[in-house]
């Protein structure tokens, strides 16, 4: 048993004790919540649609193991798996892609694999950062300042690298 | 751009399928993918449902406003002197963050990035705010965790690989836009 294991369960029950001590209608506003969360996970379905269609069609023929070959050198060098390669391309530009990588992932191999860990670690700490960047910068009515992109590249490629290095340093270690 | 690289990819299935004649597993696939793409979505649902619901609750309890002023030093450390109204939306969208909020922390983050731009240093605390969220400092990594759990994983939620990745990235991003920025919001001024 590790100490992180104890987070959810435990995080779970604060929440919940703290709302009944402050007199929040738990029912009420729990089920309020959730409504939101299914709405916008129904949401996602019918691009879902469209996506792991794409995604499923590029690695079943073969495309993606033919990116993955042709950039061999570059993640045999870093130790990335190259399973999740389509994934580490993906996930800047659009997160229901993303996710669909990821699924499509774990029908292959297992979560708990090396690959499988990285992918989660990877789809975990990183975002979609051109998403990101175009809604706030549209929030602010200005053209995004290039500088962005190089810092928030230096971000997402530090997360890259590290997925795999966390994975083989703490978990598998 | 989503719909241009769709296309692409498409395109470059269709390419795969004449070199590899994979056609067999292309077509199996294109039917297969649909119908995953809907479970998907409905067992997300179920922790979303979950998440979202619990953090309502934190939030009508005051928790989530008390976890916010707990990060208020962290928030002056990065983007300096704010006043008050910046400095609220700025812990709010980091507190989203790390509770794995994901889509329900990007109207806290467009609150926060407009408060920033009327204040001191507006591009160089625009950059950092946006690198912060784009990458993504979680706890509890809500989405990928129901999926790995679906997937028959002993471990679902890999908490501190996670945390360290993504601080990580944070840092360097942080770092990388603040040597960017230095300055530029100076020369803006004179």
């Amino acid at each position: 048993m590790r100490v992180t294991d104890m987070i959810v369960p435990l995080m779970i029950m604060f929440i919940l004790l703290y709302g009944l001590a402050r007199r929040v209608d738990l029912t009420e506003e729990f089920s309020a919540g959730a409504k939101e969360g299914l709405q916008t996970a129904f949401g996602l379905i019918p691009m879902l649609v469209l996506l792991m269609t794409a995604v499923g069609m590029f690695t079943s023929s073969g495309a993606a193991e033919m990116l993955a070959a042709l950039l061999s050198p570059v993640t045999e060098w870093l130790g990335f798996p190259k399973e999740c390669l389509d994934l580490a391309l993906i996930r800047p530009i659009s997160g229901s892609g993303a996710l669909a990588a990821v699924s499509r992932l774990f029908s292959r191999v297992h979560p708990d694999s090396f690959a499988g860990r990285t992918a989660s670690v990877l789809m975990a700490s990183t975002e979609t950062t051109f998403y990101t960047i175009a809604v706030y910068s549209a929030a602010q009515r200005k053209k995004p300042d290039s500088r962005i992109f190089i810092a928030a590249a230096a971000a997402d490629l530090t997360g890259f690298i590290l997925s795999s290095l966390t994975v083989r340093l703490l978990i598998q270690g | 751009m989503l719909s241009f690289i769709i296309v692409v990819m498409l395109l470059i299935s269709v390419a795969a399928g004449c070199l590899n004649g994979s056609w067999e597993d292309i077509s199996a696939s294109a039917v297969s993918a649909c119908t995953d793409a809907v479970e998907l979505g409905v067992f997300l649902g179920g922790s979303m449902a979950l998440w979202c619901g619990l953090m309502r609750v934190a939030e009508r309890s005051g928790l989530t406003a008390k976890l916010s002023a707990a990060l208020s030093p962290v928030v002056r450390l990065l983007f300096g002197r704010l006043d008050d109204d910046s400095r609220k939306a700025v812990s709010l969208n980091m507190t989203a963050n790390l509770l794995g909020l994901g889509n329900a922390a990007t109207p806290t983050g467009i609150a926060a990035v407009k408060a920033l731009g009327k204040g001191p240093r507006p591009k160089r605390n625009t950059a950092l705010l946006t690198v912060l969220n784009t990458a993504s400092i979680q706890l509890i990594p809500v989405t990928i965790a129901a999926l790995r759990a679906e997937n028959g994983s002993a471990a679902p939620f890999e908490i501190l690989a996670v945390l360290v990745t993504s601080l990580s990235a944070a840092a360097v991003g942080c770092v990388t836009a603040a040597i960017l920025f230095s300055g530029v919001d100076k020369d803006a001024r004179n």
